[in-house]
C-alpha cells in the first residue's frame, strides 16, 4: 500500500548543498528531503504510507518503551557516526529490559547550513544500522534551526519492544552475593570519540565498540530468564552505572581492577590524557548481575556471541548500608569507585 | 602498553610494601609528607594507606595547581572576564574553584560571561587567532611543569603581533613553598605537625631537576626523595625514606631517575628565565605571602600581560571561614577535620578549593578513600 513517490523537479543536491530554513518549513522543500534522504534510506512499509504515525500489530504481553537523544562531537568517529549511535542506543535501552526490540521512531534537529552530503551519510549509516538490527525507523520528524542555535545535527530515537514471557530485569534487583559480569573490554568507545577530538590531536586505532546487543541477551535471556539486571554502561562508564544500580538496589559492590577487561591501547591512551577507563563511555557492551550460581552459564553465553567474547566476571554484590561500589585495586589496596563529579578532564600537571 | 604495568605490578607492591613493615621500626612514627598532588591522587586511587604500616603516615602537601591559588586570584579571574569584549579561557578544573561570594568562573559563565575550556596553552592561541574582535585571556596556573607551554604561547603571541591575546599569570615555584611549610610555625616552633621527610615532586622535578631541594634537605634537616607518579614510584620513595630516617640520613635522592635529571631541562628553564621575573611575594591558599614564590610576565613582553591591560584587583579576599582547605595544605589538619567535609562540601558543590581537582586532597579522600571513615562509625 505504498503511496507513488512524489517527483520532484530536480533532485537534491547532496554533493555540494546544504540544509537551509525551507527544509524545515512544511513545504515542498521539505517534501523533497523527507522523500529523497529519509524514505529512501529508511524505506519500509509503515514509513512508506506517508503518515505522521505509523500503525502496527504488537502481540500481546508486556512491552517497554525508551527514548534517548543523541548529541555529540564530533559526528563521524572510528567505527559509527551519530547515526548508527543514535540506532544502537536505543535498541539497548529496549534490550536491557531483556526485551527484543520491535520499533523505531527517529527526530532529527538539523542546523542550517549543515552540508547535505552529511546528512545523507549520517541517515544511511542509521539505516544501515537498523537493516542489520532488523529493526525498522517507522516513523520520523524534521527540524532545521537557525545557524547557531544548534550544534550541526541532534538526534533523538524512540524505541519500542516486548519482554518476553516471565523476564522481569530490573536496576534494583541486585542482592548481596550477586555476580558482576561485564561484557567486553571497557571503554573503548570514550576513547575512539576523544581520540577524534581535534584539540586532543592524538592518533589511536581504537574503534568504537558502538553496536546492537539484543541478539546477545536474546541467548542470555534464553539460557537464564531470571537475570537480574542488565544494564549499557554508556555515558559515565562502568563506574556511574554500577552506582546507579547499587543506589537503586541498595546494595554495596566490590569488584577487582585486575579482572576489569581494558584494552592495552585504550590503557594506554587514559594514560596520556590522564582519565581513568572505568569512567569512559562504552556503546556495545553490557553490564549483567546474576545469582552466583547463573554466572559461569551467562558467560558462556555471552563469549560464545561475536559482542561477548572478552566477556568477563568482575565482582560481586555486598551488604553495605552506604552503598558503596568498592574496588580492589592492582596494587592491592581498596578504595571507592565513585559517581564522577563533573566531566572527566585531562589532568594539566 | 609495557611500560605502565611495569609500574603497576601487584606483585612487586605486596613485596614492597613488606619490605617497609619490615624496615619501619615500631617504635617510633614516620611523617612523610608528599607534596604533589598527582602523589595525593596516586595514594588514594590505589589505596596504597592499606599497604602502610599504621606508624607510616601520609600527609598531603600543597601541590595541586588548583588548591593553592587564593580566593582573591579567582576573584580576579572572574573581574578579567566580565570586562566588556574579553574571552576568557583557562584549563577545566579552574572552572569550578570557589571564589568570594559562592562565585566561580563556571557560574560567571552561566551568567553570560564569555568564559572557555581549553586544554592547552595553543587552544588558547588559536582561540584569540579565531575571534580578532574579542580581547582573549589566558588564565594560567600551576607549578614548573605548566609555566614553559605557557612561555611558548606568550613568545609565539609576539612573534604573530597577536594583539588581541594576553595572558594572566598565576605560576608558582616549589621549592618555596616546601620551605614556607618549614617555616610555619605549627612545624617549626610549636612542633604541632611533624614533618620528618618529603616525598619530592615527579612532573615539576623534570623541569627544574633534583638540586633545588638539597638546600632545604640540607638546612632543615629533611630527606627528600623525588617520585614518580606510578603507585610503585610511591611506594619505593616511601621504602627510600623510611630507610633514611632508620639511617639518620637527609639526603636528595632521586627514585624517578628515568625521567629526572640533578640540574633539569636547561632549555626549558632558560626558557622561563627569558619570559617571566619573579614577584617579590605571591600568596597561596592556606599558606600566605610567600616571598619569591610567584611570576610574573617580563617587562620586554608587557603587552600580554591582563596585570598590565588592565587594572587587575589584587585585593586579598578571605577563604570561606569553615573551610579547612589553608590548614590542609600546610598539613595541619585532614579533610575530615572540616566540619563541612562530605556534608556542605562535596565534588559536585565545592566550598573550597582542595575539593575540586581530583588531586586536591579533600576531593581525592572524598572520591576514593571515605569508605573507611563511614565504616568506622556505621
Ligand atoms: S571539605 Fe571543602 S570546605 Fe572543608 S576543607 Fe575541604 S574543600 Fe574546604
Amino acid at each position: 500500500m505504498t503511496l507513488p513517490r512524489r517527483t520532484h523537479p530536480r533532485p537534491l543536491d547532496i554533493a555540494s548543498g546544504r540544509v537551509d530554513l525551507t527544509h524545515g518549513g512544511g513545504g515542498r522543500a521539505m517534501a523533497q528531503l523527507v522523500d529523497e534522504l529519509f524514505v529512501a534510506a529508511f524505506d519500509n512499509e509503515a514509513l512508506n504510507r506517508g503518515n505522521d504515525q505509523a500503525a502496527f500489530d504488537v502481540p500481546g504481553g508486556r512491552m517497554v518503551m525508551t527514548t534517548d537523544g543523541y548529541v555529540i562531537s564530533p559526528l563521524f568517529f572510528p567505527g559509527g557516526d551519530i547515526g548508527s549511535l543514535a540506532v544502537h542506543g536505543t535498541v539497548n535501552d529496549v534490550a536491557m529490559a531483556g526485551a527484543v526490540p520491535l520499533s523505531l521512531s527517529a527526530g532529527f534537529i538539523i542546523e542550517e547550513g549543515f552540508p547535505l552530503a552529511d546528512l545523507k551519510r549520517v541517515v544511511d549509516s542509521m539505516a544501515r544500522a537498523s537493516r542489520e538490527a532488523g529493526v525498522p525507523v517507522v516513523t520520523g520528524d524534521t527540524k532545521v534551526v537557525e545557524k547557531g542555535k544548534g550544534d550541526g545535527l541532534f538526534i533523538t530515537t524512540a524505541g519500542i519492544g516486548m519482554v518476553p514471557p516471565g523476564v522481569d530485569i530490573s536496576g534494583d534487583k541486585a542482592r548481596p552475593g550477586d555476580a558482576i559480569l561485564v561484557s567486553g573490554t571497557m571503554g573503548d568507545h570514550g576513547v575512539a570519540v576523544m581520540s577524534q577530538r581535534e584539540s586532543l590531536g592524538f592518533e589511536t586505532a581504537i574503534l568504537s565498540d558502538s553496536a546492537a546487543l539484543h541478539t546477545m541477551v536474546a541467548q542470555m535471556v534464553a539460557a537464564v530468564p531470571g537475570i537480574r539486571t542488565l544494564r549499557d554502561p554508556t555515558r559515565g562508564g562502568l563506574a556511574a552505572t554500577l552506582n546507579e544500580i547499587a543506589a537503586q538496589s541498595g546494595t554495596g559492590m566490590l569488584i577487582r581492577e585486575t579482572d576489569v577487561p581494558v584494552r592495552d591501547a585504550v590503557r594506554g591512551a587514559c594514560e596520556l590524557l590522564g582519565l581513568d577507563p572505568l569512567y569512559v563511555a562504552n556503546e556495545g557492551k553490557l553490564i549483567c548481575i546474576c545469582a552466583d550460581a547463573d554466572a559461569e552459564r551467562l558467560l558462556q553465553v555471552m563469549r560464545a556471541h561475536p559482542l561477548g567474547r572478552d566477556a568477563a566476571r568482575i565482582g560481586t554484590c555486598e551488604a553495605d548500608p552506604h552503598h558503596f561500589v568498592r574496588m580492589e585495586t592492582g596494587m592491592g589496596g581498596v578504595r571507592v569507585v565513585d559517581w564522577l563529579a563533573g566531566e572527566q578532564l585531562p589532568r594539566i600537571c | 602498553m609495557k611500560y605502565i604495568d611495569e609500574f603497576r605490578d601487584g606483585q612487586v607492591a605486596r613485596a614492597l610494601a613488606r619490605a617497609i613493615h619490615a624496615e619501619a621500626d615500631p617504635a617510633r612514627t614516620y611523617h612523610i609528607m608528599e607534596f604533589c598532588g598527582g602523589h595525593t591522587h596516586a595514594i588514594s586511587r590505589y589505596g596504597l594507606e592499606d599497604l602502610l604500616p599504621g606508624n607510616v603516615r601520609m600527609i598531603h602537601g600543597p601541590g595541586c595547581p588548583v588548591c593553592v591559588l587564593p580566593v582573591g586570584r579567582v576573584d580576579a579571574a572572574i573581574w578579567l572576564a566580565r570586562q566588556p569584549g574579553v574571552t576568557l579561557c583557562t584549563y577545566g578544573d579552574m572552572l569550578r574553584v570557589p571564589g568570594s561570594k559562592r562565585l566561580s568562573l563556571l557560574k560567571a559563565k552561566a551568567e553570560g560571561c564569555d568564559i572557555r575550556m581549553v586544554y592547552s596553552t595553543q587552544d588558547a592561541l588559536k582561540l584569540a587567532q579565531s575571534l580578532p574582535e574579542r580581547q582573549v585571556v589566558f588564565f594560567a596556573i600551576g607549578f614548573e611543569t605548566t609555566t614553559p607551554p605557557t612561555a611558548v604561547a606568550i613568545r609565539q603571541a609576539a612573534a604573530l603581533g597577536l594583539a588581541n591575546f594576553s595572558v594572566f599569570c598565576n605560576h608558582v615555584l616549589t621549592p618555596s613553598a616546601i620551605t614556607q611549610i618549614l617555616d610555619s610555625p605549627e612545624v617549626r616552633e610549636l612542633g604541632t605537625v611533624r614533618l620528618d621527610a618529603f616525598i619530592g615532586p615527579a612532573h615539576v622535578s623534570t623541569i627544574i631537576g633534583s638540586a633545588p631541594y638539597e638546600y632545604f634537605a640540607e638546612e632543615y634537616q629533611r630527606p627528600v626523595v623525588i617520585a614518580g607518579f606510578e603507585p610503585l614510584d610511591v611506594l619505593q620513595a616511601v621504602r627510600m625514606l623510611v630507610r633514611q630516617l632508620n639511617d639518620g640520613r637527609f639526603d636528595v635522592e632521586n627514585e624517578f631517575s628515568r625521567a629526572v635529571t640533578r640540574d633539569g631541562n636547561a632549555k626549558a628553564k632558560a626558557l622561563v628565565a627569558d619570559t617571566f621575573e619573579l614577584r617579590k611575594s605571591f600568596e597561596w591558599r592556606g599558606l600566605g605571602l610567600v616571598p619569591y614564590s610567584g611570576l610574573r610576565i617580563k617587562e620586554c613582553f608587557a603587552a600580554f600581560d591582563a596585570e598590565r591591560r588592565w587594572d587587575v584587583p589584587a585585593d586579598s579576599v578571605a577563604d570561606n571561614k569553615a573551610c579547612e582547605c589553608g590548614a590542609i595544605l600546610r598539613g595541619v589538619k585532614k579533610p575530615t577535620d572540616c566540619k563541612l567535609f562530605g556534608t556542605v562540601c562535596t565534588p559536585e558543590n565545592p566550598m573550597g578549593s582542595c575539593m575540586v581537582s581530583a588531586e586536591g586532597a579533600c576531593a581525592a579522600h572524598w572520591t576514593y578513600g571515605r569508605f573507611r571513615d563511614m565504616k568506622a562509625d556505621a
